[in-house]
């Protein structure tokens, strides 16, 4: 099937596998799904357990109404199909929801802005409807009345991240594939430039390729081959309420500066709220953003700023009470965007990380087009934009490193 | 701005009491804040003092020992060295640059209010925060009748209320003793007293007996309450399923090996309350919440480590009683004066020579006690054999043990984590504070091993210790307030 795809024989004879994922997390899972269906044997290595790093802290957000048009939509409205097409008959498997997004306007200009982003979106494939102020309590009867107005987005989805990931791997295995969690890659086998297979805590795995899908912490498994992926943590809050009613929050539901939030690079603490419910009753409330590195600590600043954001659009919100809060890491690069493919600086090693807050998301159609891509077929989209070797080699870091 | 305490002592059980008062006897400016609306905590709980009558003191031990305490608490606060907080449950801790503690606490009776008036901001703290029942899913326990021991206890202390008219008292442990005795003095029928394990209590337990006197002293008048009600104490015998259809009718009873397995005849008792008691968990909420270092202790619980001198690992945070270990009050009250002795010799108030020693002592004699008692007194380890696929687990949001099997089996969950995160057992409104130790020990289980620390501690971590309104939340941050004013 894949003449040109190399080493795959040489590395299977070893004893190892055609391709090593490093990661079981959600964009992990996703490529050894791909990869398997495509039918290359994979080995996934673990170093903790799965689903254990940023794919267990978001909310499982499937969203095409934060970006604006360029590369990172046109991977969003890709993995969109790939979620309702290619892996529709799972849906239900991880608690898929086509909600929608609501984003809310809380002034005239900032509804006037919203327009103008919702025209350019739909250019470029996004559905967007836009809502009247006289119409928000149709689709949010606890929407403050103070608020200006709304655009719908009927493609935003949902789904339990975790199930996904643990779906998929299940499914993998299904098809040949073997998860080593508590396997930690500690190095590369090299053959002059070329990776061919990694060294673990477990032992050393031959391997065709390595696909370095180890989110947050990217960054250091690329530097174990000496190259550099500038994927750095960016910390986010999400509070859960108490069990409520069911569609109390009926869609997902934000303030129209979230999307400035996530385009920007500022360090300090942004918080801007997205609230939507779940299917187990809690109400979940995302979502700040801060660089302070891998500082696991609660802040009551973030979370106390997202429990007044949240009771701002949902008053009612008031007198709910919070079970807990957690915090995840999201893999962030210097432009905002994932790292994709395969890198020249180091044969053999294949990149797909650093989707910040979208990981959940864009992991589909990232997993979809690796595997494309791996078994030398031309990937639906151009990977181009992510390239690995996109960032200077010598580019300090310094701006990126919190204080 | 608000006083900074030199210490805050959290919790005013026998632990917390004794803290708070040794502290400021000892020239500290302490702050006390407690969950319940008067002290005393679980073990000396009992009904609105504004209310009180004589037998309320029945069945309780060291009575005199609490009012002497709460004596004392009174004159340190008359004297202004106590500020004491009832009726406020912690619900974040958080540490400053300059090394000071923050408490955040939330009404846990009446209204919450969204004001700082529960802040409370101190330089150390004495964490004494007890613990509760340690449960173990049986089939048929979410049944309406069947109930904690120390809540049936509590509701008798606290409330005059008796739960039911026929008991069955299970699990293991000498405080199915006062529970069973406590119901029978007040008019209800104990049709049976189950224990798991194998030793008819304290009295025959050598190294319980040598090390503590006292305590065979209780033991006997147990005994003597237990023959004077004419309650049956099966030993070696757990009950295995709760019938009944919309509350409980019965208990299916069975006699067990040394493991727990269900080896003998199987016997059914009427009953409308069954009192379930496993031994209790301690609270590590806070403990954890700042980072303290924690390990299995001997009764398969988490505890914070501690020093010989109360310390945890955290620099500034003492911790005494349960959460050091289940080791009863007399124990507890022991380090609760140890902590507070401790800490004020470091913050450079004379000591009195000898009492620390002294303290010390008790204090080792105590903790070797309470470990022989949990060797008498396990859980068996062969108790998941007692679950269907349908018992529920976890019961906030109805996890089965079927569904706990397949998130292992075919989603491979091989740790408590990953347990929850796919299954959900312990996301719900009582965050594990139920089902964690039955889900560590199943996850233990199914992976044919036994529970570590670190199968417990994601499951006795929680990100918030109390629930709180997004309202009062909200208030937390005034320099967001002064901001937005601009």
């Amino acid at each position: 099937m894949t003449p040109q795809w190399f080493g795959r024989s040489a590395a299977r004879r070893r004893g190892g596998a055609d391709l090593v994922v490093v990661g079981a997390g959600v964009v992990g899972a996703a490529s050894a799904y791909f990869a398997s269906l495509a039918g290359l044997r994979v080995v996934v290595v673990e170093r903790g357990a799965i689903a254990g790093g940023t794919s267990s802290a978001g909310e499982g957000n499937l969203l095409v109404s934060d970006k604006e048009a360029g590369p990172e939509l046109d991977l969003a409205l890709y993995s969109q199909r790939v979620w309702r097409e290619d892996l529709a008959e799972h849906a239900a498997l991880w608690e898929f929801e086509a909600k929608g997004g609501l984003v809310v306007a809380a002034s005239e200009p900032s509804v006037a802005a919203l327009r103008e982003l919702g025209d350019h979106q739909r250019r470029h494939g996004v559905e967007v409807r836009d809502v009247a102020r006289e119409e928000l309590r149709d689709y949010e009867p606890h929407l403050s009345p103070e608020l200006a107005g709304a655009a719908f987005y009927p493609q935003d989805a949902q789904v339990q991240p975790m199930l996904v990931v643990a779906h998929l791997l299940r499914l993998a295995r299904g098809l040949g594939t073997e998860v080593r969690t508590g396997t930690e890659v500690t190095g590369f086998l090299r053959d002059g430039e070329r990776v061919t297979g990694v060294r673990t805590t477990g032992g050393d795995i031959p391997a065709g390729a390595v696909l370095n899908a180890a989110g947050t912490w990217a960054g250091a498994v690329a530097g174990l081959a000496g190259v550099r992926v500038p994927v750095l943590p960016r910390r986010g809050f999400i509070l859960v309420t108490q069990p409520m009613p069911p569609r109390t929050v009926r869609h997902k539901v934000y303030a129209a500066e979230y999307v400035g939030d996530v385009a920007s690079s500022d360090a300090a603490l942004q918080t801007s709220p997205v609230v939507e419910g779940t299917d187990s009753g809690t109400i979940l409330i995302g979502a700040s953003r801060e660089r302070v590195g891998f500082d696991r600590t609660v802040s009551v600043e973030a979370i106390s700023a997202l429990a007044a954001k949240a009771i701002a659009l949902f008053p009612m919100l008031r007198e709910v009470r919070a079970m807990r809060t957690y915090l995840g890491f999201r893999p962030y690069c210097p432009d905002h965007l994932p790292v994709i493919g395969p890198d020249p600086r180091a044969p053999g090693l294949w990149h797909a990380c650093g989707h910040e807050g979208a990981g959940i998301g864009l992991s589909t159609g990232t997993g979809k087009l690796v595997a494309q891509a791996l078994t030398g077929r031309a990937p639906d989209l151009d990977l181009k934009p992510f390239a690995p070797d996109r960032f200077p080699d010598t580019e300090p870091d310094t701006e990126e490193v919190p204080q | 701005m608000a006083r900074t305490h030199d210490v805050a002592v959290v919790g005013a059980g026998p632990a917390g009491l004794a803290a708070a008062v040794e502290a400021a006897e000892a020239g500290l400016d302490v702050a006390l804040v407690d969950g319940a609306a008067q002290p005393g905590g679980q073990y000396w709980r009992h009904y609105d003092e504004r209310h009180a009558r004589p037998d309320d003191r029945d069945g309780h031990h060291g009575w005199p020992v609490f009012t002497g305490l709460r004596e004392r608490l009174r004159a340190e606060r008359s004297a202004g060295r106590v500020r004491y907080l009832p009726g406020r449950q912690v619900y974040l801790v958080t540490r400053d640059e300059a090394g000071a503690f923050t408490l955040r606490t939330t009404a846990s009776l009446g209204e919450p209010e969204a004001d700082a008036a529960g802040e409370v901001t101190a330089r150390t703290l004495i964490l004494c925060t007890g613990g509760y029942d340690r449960q173990l899913p049986v089939p048929g326990w979410d049944l309406p009748g069947v109930m904690t021991a120390g809540g049936v206890q509590a509701l008798l202390k606290g409330h005059r209320v008796l739960a039911g008219r026929r008991a069955v008292v299970a699990g293991t442990g000498p405080f199915l003793l006062p529970v069973a005795t406590g119901l029978a003095r007040a008019g209800a029928s104990v049709e049976a007293v189950a224990e798991a394990n194998g030793t008819l209590g304290w009295l025959r337990d050598p190294v319980g007996a040598a090390s503590v006197p006292g305590k065979a002293v209780e033991a006997a008048q147990y005994a003597a309450l237990m023959a004077r009600h004419r309650i049956p104490y099966r030993t070696r015998t757990v009950v295995t399923r709760i019938l009944g259809q919309d509350r409980v009718e019965a208990v299916r009873i069975s006699r067990v090996d040394r493991d727990g397995r269900p080896a003998g005849p199987v016997k059914e008792i009427a009953a409308d309350l069954v009192a379930l008691g496993w031994g209790f968990t301690p609270s590590l909420e806070l403990a954890l919440m700042l980072g303290a270092d924690t390990r299995k202790d001997v009764d398969g619980s988490l505890v914070v480590a501690v020093d010989g001198f109360q310390r945890s690992s955290v620099e500034g945070v003492y911790v005494a009683g349960e959460a050091t270990g289940v080791g009863g009050a007399v124990l507890a009250t022991q380090e609760g004066r140890l902590s507070a002795l401790a800490l004020a010799r470091s913050l450079g108030r004379p000591a009195v020579p000898g009492r620390m020693g002294r303290l010390r002592a008790a204090i080792g004699r105590g903790r070797r006690f309470a470990a022989a008692m949990h060797r008498t007194y396990a859980v068996p380890s062969a108790w998941t054999e007692w679950l269907e696929e349908r018992t529920l687990v976890c019961r906030c949001e109805e996890v089965s043990y079927g569904d706990l099997r397949r998130a292992h089996d075919d989603l491979g969950a091989h740790d408590p984590r990953t347990l929850k995160m796919l299954a959900r057992p312990g996301m719900g409104w009582c965050q594990g504070r139920v089902c964690g130790f039955a889900t560590a020990g199943i996850a233990a289980c199914l992976n044919r091993r036994e529970t570590t620390a670190e199968d417990l501690r994601p499951l006795s971590t929680r990100s918030l210790a109390a629930p709180v309104t997004l309202g009062e939340l909200a208030a937390l941050d005034r320099s967001r307030d002064a901001q937005d004013d601009q």
